[in-house]
């Protein structure tokens, strides 16, 4: 072509940038820090290994359990105005099937440099020592540990992630279960989020994934029907944003253990809130639905670029929210708000 | 593409037998939507589907009865409500002036609208539909009446010519080479239609059958060589 579009001329520019995006994530090298979330094209390898080529820097499978499910019947996944509300239903192979599939997905993304997640879910602790001893048989870099979906209840009861009880219990089981470095999944909907995250690292979490998706209910206003055959669903997407936010900033100030911020990120702006607030990596899920796989090699782009022209590293964005603020004056206080005086004086009759 | 893509209801319409166990499905609505996508039919409380759209305008489907659900949609009459999500997919783009359309059993849906699209523009469209026995063939005479040249067979040779439509493709890749063939049908008729239009060195676009979760390719359930028939397809294009 005779004449390069923008596009092309915003491209080769951004080739001759040099931000390191390489993140260290409990010993294992990411070549940057977009991780795909856990449930989005995580079924087959040859999607993971797509989305790889897209240019995300790390791949997680979606969970397995201890035995095939087909999950919850139809619509069990729709798009909304602010995101996405789905109850798949933790549709799996099973544990022993899961195997096949990531030993084929890892020997496609080891040539890429792009580590892999495994994920597993359980009914009860026993059963995730279980499905955790068998999946390391694929040797994945990583195991998430997805104690948080919120999609099971009517079957599996209260998510583990709910207490820290049985939060730490299952950490517990499955750090003695394998060697390999885990990520406990963890969900916004708790009484105590601070402290679940305290009792997942005392238990030997190596990482923390914040957040799940927010139980949620769609309902037609035709019909009057829940849209979801589930009834409920997870949030996800823009409208989990905030909630992710606020989680990985709360977990970042009470553990010291790597987070990967999941929830709402579309962009490189995105990235470096969540980076800001404290995660290590950051998930990207429901951004794939629109942009399609190609959104983590447009992020990591945009990325380099917000980086390289403020002149930062990740470094230097990670956990920015945590610092003290940098002026020597404090804020005047805000005012108190004060009654209407020609109301207080001549007091109007209560209506009834 | 991000708008919100909740089901919507639409009215029926009519509704008209096709065959034994096919319906045609008219709602008072139209879609923009292009051959080949599809949509996500819902029946509030029971399941949602998904169908290639036999119509845009006004929004139609041809359904065969072969399960719970497309049972209950028989059982719904004029004046009742189905829910719509979509429409989604990768459609059929006509290539060339001269198009070979192949449909197989319940197949045949997509391509009457591809036919019409490709008559309108002056285009040669050929038209093989194939079934197992003559009462399970579908919009024969729909596509004749458009103005396509139709072949038939069955399996049975109850109708039309004994055998199956790879038999009539393969005369007319050998005898008369259209510019591209479409096709949607089973995935064993597909394969096979992907290999005689591949050594005839015939372009070639196939709508590919999948369990369907979410339609927006992100779910993963509709995988096929590494493509999502949500969002890469269903249509996938070789050749």
């Amino acid at each position: 072509m005779a004449e390069m579009t923008h596009e092309a001329r915003d491209a080769d520019r951004n080739d001759d940038l040099t931000v390191d995006l390489t993140v260290d994530l409990c010993g294992v090298r990411l070549p940057n820090p977009l991780v795909l979330a856990s449930g989005i094209l995580g079924t087959h390898a040859s999607l993971m290994h797509r989305v790889a080529i897209a240019g995300a820097g790390a791949i997680t499978a979606k969970s397995c359990g201890p035995a095939p499910r087909g999950g919850h019947v139809n619509p069990s996944c729709v798009a909304w105005d602010n995101g996405l509300l789905n109850a798949i239903g933790l549709a799996n192979p099973g544990a022993v099937d899961e195997v096949a599939l990531l030993v084929a997905t890892k020997a496609l993304l080891a040539p890429l440099g792009v580590p892999l997640i495994a994920s597993i879910f359980a009914d009860d602790v026993d059963g995730f020592a279980r499905v955790a001893a068998t999946i390391a048989a694929a040797e994945p870099d990583l195991l998430e540990v997805n104690i948080s979906c919120p999609n099971v209840a009517s079957e599996f009861g209260e998510p583990f992630a709910a207490s820290c009880a049985s939060a730490s219990a299952v950490t517990a089981a499955v750090r003695a279960a394998v060697d390999m470095p885990i990520i406990v999944k963890l969900a916004p909907n708790v009484a105590d989020l601070a402290r679940i995250a305290q009792a997942v690292v005392d238990a030997g979490a190596d990482a923390i994934c914040a957040i799940n998706t927010m139980p949620g209910l769609l309902v037609d206003a035709e019909s009057g029907r829940p849209v979801l055959a589930n009834r409920t669903g997870g949030i996800s997407g823009a409208a989990l944003k905030p909630v992710a936010l606020y989680a990985v900033d709360l977990i970042a100030r009470a553990v010291r253990v790597p987070i990967i911020g999941t929830g709402g990120v579309r962009s490189a702006v995105d990235v470096v809130e969540m980076l800001s607030a404290g995660a290590a990596a950051v998930g990207i899920g429901s951004a794939v639905y629109g942009a399609g796989p190609d959104v983590f090699g447009l992020v990591a782009r945009d990325l380099v670029r917000w980086l390289a022209e403020r002149n930062l590293t990740l470094a230097d964005v990670r956990g920015r929210t945590q610092r003290a603020p940098s002026w020597p004056e404090a804020a005047t206080p805000a005012p108190v708000p004060q009654a209407d005086h020609a109301l207080v004086a001549n007091p109007q009759p209560v209506l009834r | 593409m991000n708008d919100a893509v909740l089901p919507r209801p639409l009215r029926l319409a009519a509704v008209r037998d096709e065959n034994a166990r096919t319906r045609t499905f008219v709602f008072d609505a139209s879609i923009d939507a292009a051959p080949g996508q599809f949509a996500m039919l819902w029946l509030p409380g029971l399941d949602e589907k998904p169908f290639s759209l036999l119509d845009t305008d006004p929004v139609s489907f041809a359904i065969a009865a072969v399960g719970p659900f497309t049972r209950a949609l028989h059982r719904l009459s004029v004046g009742d409500s189905v829910w719509l999500r979509g429409p989604f997919g990768t459609p059929f783009a006509l290539r060339g002036d001269d198009h070979l359309l192949v449909g197989g059993g319940y197949g045949v849906a997509p391509l009457l609208l591809l036919a019409r699209q490709g008559l309108a523009m002056g285009h040669r469209v050929r038209t093989v539909i194939g079934a197992r026995t003559a009462g399970e063939l579908l919009l024969v005479d729909a596509t004749r009446a458009a103005g396509a040249t139709v072949a038939v067979t069955t399996e049975d040779g109850s109708a039309g010519e004994r055998g199956r439509v790879t038999d009539v493709v393969g005369r007319w890749l050998a005898d008369d080479r259209p510019a591209t063939l479409y096709a949607c049908g089973p995935h064993g008729m597909l394969a096979a239609l992907r290999d005689q239009a591949g050594r005839a060195g015939v372009p070639f676009e196939l709508s590919w059958e999948a369990y369907m979760r979410c339609g927006i390719g992100i779910c993963g359930s509709c995988e096929h060589d590494g493509m999502l028939l949500c969002a890469d397809g269903p249509v996938l294009c070789g050749g």
